[in-house]
């Protein structure tokens, strides 16, 4: 459908707005029937709103296709993490790039970076507060062990002496790509839960 | 560019004015004596051909005979430097005179350097550590820390 182009100059503004008035006019008498949409290539459930599916898959499915991360970038895989979630990797492509600053509204913890034992009762702290149900990703060297600061006074060695890890994702730092991949794994794990089994 | 002045000439200086103050010094810096290290500061700090009203940094040193306690001072003035260090041989219980009357930026280093080199800094105004945490067994970057 077209609209038609003013043209022409025009001496006053209250030409301008008669020649506007004009347009919206025609474009309006012209747009009294909403345009069609046809479903006939949908199957007949669907096209009746029917979805038959079981509760775990629904909900595993809606778990892991909106894993929002919560903001904990201790050290330096933190870039790698900001690239992971910049346009060249887009991890809105998973519905993950709402990276959230509160921990309520947050259920996935990516622990990119070292940890020092200073910090660890705010990380467990940040933990505690993401709502049920919730999952780790253990990023890096630092992250699964303490990495080469493993034998440092200072250093927490491994984020599972702090909070249970779903997944480790090994490197120094990891790749972007090896992230994504863990996030996949993460994925996959979700999606062979069940509430049946929640909580045990 | 910033002058860094002799530390064999301005210890000369010193001597003449507070014998016995200078332990050793050398082109690049100059080792006071810990008993006079407050009066050599204040007076490297005030007078006016000096005037080094800036202290750049505090560092410390184990040497396992002695703490080594450097001072890098600039005159903003003058655009002129000059590095002070005092030992320290008391390795059980290590006190220094504190400069924080002198130099305010002088309160969080040396906060630093009781936290990590276990060095106590007499008439320091809030003297606890810094990066690790109360309870903290011993001083980790000592030699002799394992």
């Amino acid at each position: 459908m077209e609209v038609d182009e003013p043209t022409g100059m025009y001496v006053s503004t209250t030409e301008l707005d008669i020649t506007e008035g004009k347009v919206i006019e025609a474009l309006k008498a012209r747009s009294q029937q909403s345009i069609p949409d046809p479903d006939s290539w949908l199957d007949e459930e669907l096209r009746r709103n029917i979805f038959l599916t079981t509760v775990d898959a629904i909900l595993n499915w809606a778990r892991r296709s909106s894993l929002w991360p919560v903001v904990c970038f201790p050290a330096c895989c933190a870039f790698e993490f900001i690239t992971t979630a910049a346009s060249r990797f887009d991890i809105s492509r998973f519905g993950m790039e709402v990276i959230r600053a509160s921990p309520r509204q947050a259920d996935l913890m990516i622990t990119a970076g070292t940890l020092t034992w200073k910090m660890a009762p705010q990380v467990r702290r940040i933990y505690d507060q993401m709502a049920e149900p919730k999952w780790v990703i253990a990023m890096g060297a630092c992250g699964i062990s303490g990495g080469i600061f493993r034998s440092s006074y200072s250093v927490v060695p491994g984020y599972n002496r702090i909070v249970p890890v779903d997944v480790y994702v090994p490197g120094c730092p990891p790749r972007p790509e090896a992230l994504l991949y863990g996030i996949r794994m993460l994925h996959h794990k979700i999606s062979k839960g069940s509430i049946d089994t929640e909580g045990r | 560019m910033t002058v860094a002045l002799s530390g064999k000439e301005i210890a000369d200086k010193l001597e003449e004015q507070f014998p016995g103050s200078i332990v050793e010094s050398s082109q690049d810096s100059l080792v006071v004596d810990s008993e006079f290290l407050l009066k050599v500061a204040t007076s490297l700090k005030d007078t006016p051909d000096l005037d080094f009203n800036y202290l750049v940094a505090i560092t410390a040193v184990d040497y396992y005979d002695y703490f080594e306690v450097v001072y890098r001072l600039t005159s903003l003035e003058h655009n002129h430097s000059l590095v002070v260090k005092t030992r320290c041989y008391e390795r059980v219980n290590p006190v220094l005179p504190s400069v924080v009357s002198l130099w305010r930026g002088a309160e969080l280093q040396e906060r630093e350097i009781y936290d990590l080199m276990g060095i106590s800094f007499e008439e320091h105004p809030n003297l606890k550590r810094l990066f690790l945490w109360q309870g903290f067994k011993g001083h980790p970057l000592r030699k002799d820390y394992l």
